[in-house]
Order: structure tokens, then sequence, then C-alpha cells
């Protein structure tokens, strides 16, 4: 088993014509997802990679089944694309698209919700489990199939994390990039059980960030309802307060949302903290060794 | 993130019907004459520095005046002035009114709950952040709902008020949830909310308008805010670049990555001083212009970070060794390069034919950089 994706994953490409669809639908495809179908609204009846086009999503659905959608349209459409999605039933929703503004993702989310369907993102990576299915843009060469979960708001220091594993002869079970945006549609809390629920994971890593209470509140999922071993690390403390660091998430005002009241919430819930995120790998590898013991 | 100056945030309100003191905004100590000689601002009134910084009225940069020659000679005082690192260019002049009490209110995005956030409370005119929590009313608001009529009267309540005043609230209530849906707010704050007679009035405005949405939003482009000037060129050129104290310049892609970058080398004594993400790009030119922006900020040594995935690495490298060619020797600086992830041989063997080495783990490759900064290895 896997998390949220997996063999019967059946994958729609909302966006699949433009430059980014195209690259990530046979990046994809050499992962070894099932990319059933992409759409672009009047392109329709062309091929990507080999995959049908539609103009629709719902054409898509009926056509090809398809149950996950990963969505690369531009920020003043995404929310129209994540609205069609639900309506034409796909239950989970992967928004790569970064800008799009958090008013229209609370609409976003709360539809979604209200329709049974889950999103990853926006701003985000997607999720990926390793010799099953990846829905996403995380890249290819850093996974490895083992039995470590990975649960991440950022991107590129998620592959950085994700190869560090891979390079110290371990693998994953599950990643997922959650995004970095200050609404996003699953969150350490959302996605903490799932993995606590997963036969095929034993451990999982926690990569935070800087701004908001994100891990403060994966914090107390840990403290009550968490029994594997976390290894949680979060970037930013040395960022200053009030300045923006590149997410729009990661912004730290007034003393809340720093490093260090994380990670202190983090340690106090049972969490292994690495300093740095080069200490990961042997972290993990202690710990699982540690944990095994007992 | 745009904040608005309170004059701004004022004529916001005042299109959506918010209860306000009669006022003018002045950039000359005779157009405050004028305005209040021509009856625009009646008398007594207040005389406030525009400017975004709070803690105005213990500074000095708001003042009262009872005569036209007052209200010239208070302009006159504060036009110029300089308040928290902020140039005063602007001055609002509004009538000074009778108050009876100071309220606060406000709506933000409650990330947690991942809905916005009605705050209320009757202890207004100090920083929302002194107050005791038992004292704030929190209200959580369905943004398919909006904000209901049970909710509005439990708002009312905690306030005290009662009557009229009632009537005053839900006028106030429903342009404050109109401004932050319509406008794309992340914050907008009315503080103090004053009680005027049977009424209310809006003193205070602060408006927080979202960057993402400014695509549907272009009034607020030319709105000034707390960028430095090369962080709004870069912003021009959607790179994300955040000057700090130290020498190191650092680029990375990718927020989290950046951070853990900074992170990493202040634990090896290093002092960032410009924070640069690439983002995702696959275009050579982006990269290329990132660098020569760096090079303006004239870092003691740069740390080039990245790890591969939609930003290939030999684009990268292809980007810098280009930005090389065009940095006058005189502004160019030593580089330590790290390139991991998606065509990674290529980019290596690219910076390689610059002259360029690549490091293969983040802590040598930092402990390489602060060395060539000047700092201990």
């Amino acid at each position: 088993m896997s998390v949220l994706v997996g063999p019967d994953s059946r994958i729609v490409v909302q966006g699949i014509t433009g430059h980014q669809g195209t690259v990530h639908t046979r990046q994809m495809l050499l992962f070894g997802s099932r990319v059933v179908a992409g759409t672009t609204p009047g392109k329709g009846g062309q091929s990507v990679e080999g995959v049908p086009v539609f103009d629709s999503v719902q054409e898509a659905v009926d056509r090809t089944q398809a149950n996950t959608s990963v969505i690369f349209v531009p920020a003043p459409f995404a929310k129209d694309a994540l609205l069609e999605a639900v309506d034409a039933g796909v239950t989970l929703a992967v928004v790569v698209t970064e800008h799009i503004p958090f008013h229209d993702m609370l609409t976003m989310y709360h539809y979604a919700r209200s329709r049974g369907a889950r999103i990853i993102g926006p701003n985000c990576p997607g999720i990926a489990a390793p010799g099953k299915s990846k829905a996403g843009i995380i890249p290819n060469v850093v996974f490895r199939p083992g039995r470590i979960g990975v649960i991440s708001r950022s991107g590129t220091l998620t592959y950085e994390i994700v190869n560090g594993i891979k390079e110290h002869g371990l693998g994953q079970s599950t990643c997922i990039g959650l995004g970095g945006d200050p609404v996003i549609g699953t969150t350490f809390v959302d996605a903490l059980p799932l993995f606590e629920a997963d036969p095929d994971t034993d451990l999982v890593v926690l990569v935070g960030e800087i701004g908001g209470t994100a891990e403060e509140d994966a914090a107390e999922v840990l403290r009550s309802h968490f029994t594997k071993p976390v290894v949680a690390y979060v970037a930013g403390r040395s960022a200053p307060p009030g300045k923006r660091m590149g997410h729009a998430g990661a912004i730290i005002a007034r003393g809340k949302g720093t490093a260090a009241s994380k990670l202190e919430a983090l340690r106090a819930a049972g969490a292994e903290v690495a300093d740095f995120p080069y200490e990961i790998p042997d972290l993990v590898a202690r710990t699982l060794k540690e944990r095994g013991r007992r | 993130m745009v904040k608005l100056a309170e004059w701004r945030g004022k004529e916001i309100f005042r299109q959506y019907g918010m209860p306000l003191p009669r006022g003018r905004v002045v950039r000359s100590a005779a157009e405050a004459a004028s305005a209040v000689a021509a009856g625009s601002v009646p008398l007594p009134c207040v005389v406030k520095a525009q400017v975004l910084a709070g803690g105005r009225g213990k500074g000095g940069a708001v003042r009262f005046a009872s005569t036209p020659a007052e209200a010239e000679a208070a302009t006159g005082a504060i036009l110029g002035l300089e308040f928290k690192g902020e140039r005063v260019r602007e001055v609002l002049l509004e009538e000074k009114l009778p108050i009876a009490r100071e309220l606060y209110l406000s709506v933000a995005l409650d990330r947690s709950l991942r809905l916005p956030i009605v705050m209320a409370s009757a202890r207004g005119g100090v920083e929302i952040e002194s107050v005791d929590d038992a004292q704030i009313l929190r209200v959580p608001v369905h943004p398919f709902v909006g904000l209901t009529g049970y909710e509005r009267r439990r708002i009312a309540t905690t306030l005290g008020l009662v009557g009229p005043a009632v009537r005053s609230l839900d006028t106030v209530l429903t342009a404050l949830w109109q401004i932050f849906e319509r406008e794309d707010a992340e914050l907008v704050e009315i503080n103090p909310l004053a009680v005027v007679g049977d009424g209310l009035t809006a003193l205070d405005a602060k408006v927080i308008i979202e960057d993402d949405a400014s695509f549907r939003h272009p009034q607020y482009a030319e709105v000034r805010d707390d960028r430095t000037p090369l962080e709004e060129i870069a912003r021009e050129k959607e790179i994300a670049f955040v000057q700090l104290d130290g020498n190191i310049g650092v680029i990375a892609n990718g927020a989290g990555l950046t951070m853990a970058t900074l992170d990493v080398l202040q634990q090896f004594g290093g002092r960032p001083g410009v924070f640069l993400d690439l983002g995702g790009t696959d275009d050579p030119k982006k990269v290329t212009e990132a660098f020569l922006l760096m090079a303006k900020a004239r870092p003691a040594a740069v740390f080039l970070n990245i790890f591969g995935g939609v930003t290939r690495c030999d684009t990268v490298a292809l980007g810098l060794v280009e930005a090389m060619k065009q940095v006058p020797p005189a502004e160019r600086f030593p580089l330590v390069a790290r390139i991991r992830g998606n065509n990674e041989d290529e980019g290596i063997a690219i910076l390689r034919s610059a002259g360029v080495t690549s490091l293969h783990e983040l802590k040598e490759s930092v402990q390489a950089a602060v060395a060539a900064a000047g700092g201990r290895p």
C-alpha cells in the first residue's frame, strides 16, 4: 500500500499542452504513473506523449475513468480548473500552480471538501510513491522504493532530503510536498494519519518551514494520535522577523511561527529533531535502529 | 504584500460605505491651510503622518490643531520627517471627534482553520497583541456564507453596543467583510473603531492587499511599500530577492532550500547578505539576470546551491557562465557552486569549462563559501 496514490491512480493532467504540463507528463510516465488523459480547452483530439487530450475534465473522466488530477493551469484560471475537476468526480487534485490568491484557494479548499475531494498544494511539487505512481513534479531520480514516509512544506528542499535518504541506502514509501502557501489543501495534520495507517511506512520525516503554526499543529497530532517514529527538520532558523522568505507562508511576525517554537513543540511531542538537512539520513537510520530494538 | 497607507485604506473604506471622519490628505503645509480654510476639514482637527509604521501617536507623528494656522504649522512640522525609517510625504487632516470609547475590529486569514477570522475587542486603541486573549472575540467566517446575523449580534455584545450603535456596527461589518473578499485583502483592521454619539466611526485604517491577486487589482501596482530598490527590480523580474545585513550572497532555487542554505551558512560563521530564490525556471536568461542583480548588491562571495527539478542544472550553469562574462572586473566576486539533481553532470561540465568547481556536499560547500568571503571556514 501507499498513501493517496498507487497503481489505481488514473491521472488526468490539466494544462497538458503547456510546456510544464508536457514535460512533467513525460516524467510521470517514465516514473510508471498511469497518465490516462490530459485537458486543454480547445485542444481536444490532440495527444501529448501518447496521452489523449480532451476539452474538458468531464470528458476525460467519462472516457478514461481518471480519478486524480494534476493541475498546471496558470494562477488566474486555477480556481476554475480545480472546480471543474471536482465537479467531474476527481477525488484527488494536485495543484502545482504557484501564485494562486489565497482567497481563491479558500473557495477551492472548502468546495473540494464539501464534495469529498482532496487537494494537495497549491504551489507544491506533488506526491509520489516510488515503484507505484507519481502525481506531480518531484524529480524521478531522487526516489527509491522503501519504508520512509516524507511530508514536507518545501519543494527543492524536499528533493534534497529525499535524495539524501536514497544516497544513504534507504528508500521512501510515499513522499508528499504540501506546498508553501498560506492556505493548503492538505496539511501535516491531514497527512500524518494517512501515514500512521499505511502499513508500508515505518518512520515519517517531517520537513517544516518558519511561518504559520502548521508544525505546532502537527506536534499536537504526534502527541496524541501517532505511534510511528518521526524525524523533523524546520528550515528558516536564521530568518529575520517580518521579511518574507520566498514562500508566501514563510514570514515570521512578532515571534510567532519561529523555527525555535516549532522545534520545541516537535521535540516535546517525541520527534527526533535534525538541526540541518544533511543530518536527516543518519538520524533516520539511527532512529529506525533504536526503535527496532525495543 | 501591499501595505496601504491610512489615507489609501480610508479611500477604500469610503467606497464600501464605512463611516469615517471628514478629512483630506495633503502634501504641503499650504495645501493644509487651504483645506481647513475651505471647510473640507472641520476644526479642531487631527494631523497625521502617512507612514506605514505603527506607534505614530507616541512618536510625535500625530498632532492636533484648532486654527488654520495651527493646521498649517503642524503639517509643515510633520512633512519631511523621518519616522522609523520612512520619509513623511503625505499628511492626513481629519476632524477631531468626541470619542466615547475605542474598539478594535479586524478580519484576516487563520491558516490553521483555513478560514477568514473576524477579531473584535472592546479594548481598542492599543496594539491588539497587548490585549489579553480573553478580551478578544474570534469569529471564523465561512467564505460561502459570510458573516451571519447571529455572529454579528455576538460581536455587538462583545463590543458592548446597544440600540442605534448596533445598526452602525452592521454597516461597519458589511464593509469590512466586503473589502476583505472583493479587494483580496490579507488584513483589514480598524483600530480604533470609535463610538461617537449614537454611531461608530473608523478612526484608522490598515489594509494589506495580497500580491498574488494583483492580476485583478491593477490599481494597487503603483503603491509603494517597504522593498529596497534592488528588491523592487527583482520583483519585476519575478525573482525572490531579500536583502539581509551580511556579506555572502546566496542563490538557490525554492524557498525551503534557500532558507536551509542560509541556516547552514550561519551555523558555519557566514553572514548572509542577499537571499535570492531563482524559483523554477528553465530559461538561462533569467539565471543571468539573477546573477547580475546579485552582483549589484556587491557581495563578498556568492554561494550557489541548486537542486535541479523543474530547473535543470545545465540551464543554471549556462546562465551563470554568461553572467560571469558580463560582470565588470571591478564587481567580480568569488563563487562557490553546488549543483545537484536534473542534468547534474551536464551542468558540472559547463561550470568546469568556465573554471568553476561544483562541490558535492552542502556542508563542505558552505564552509568553502564562508572562507571565500574572508571569514574563517
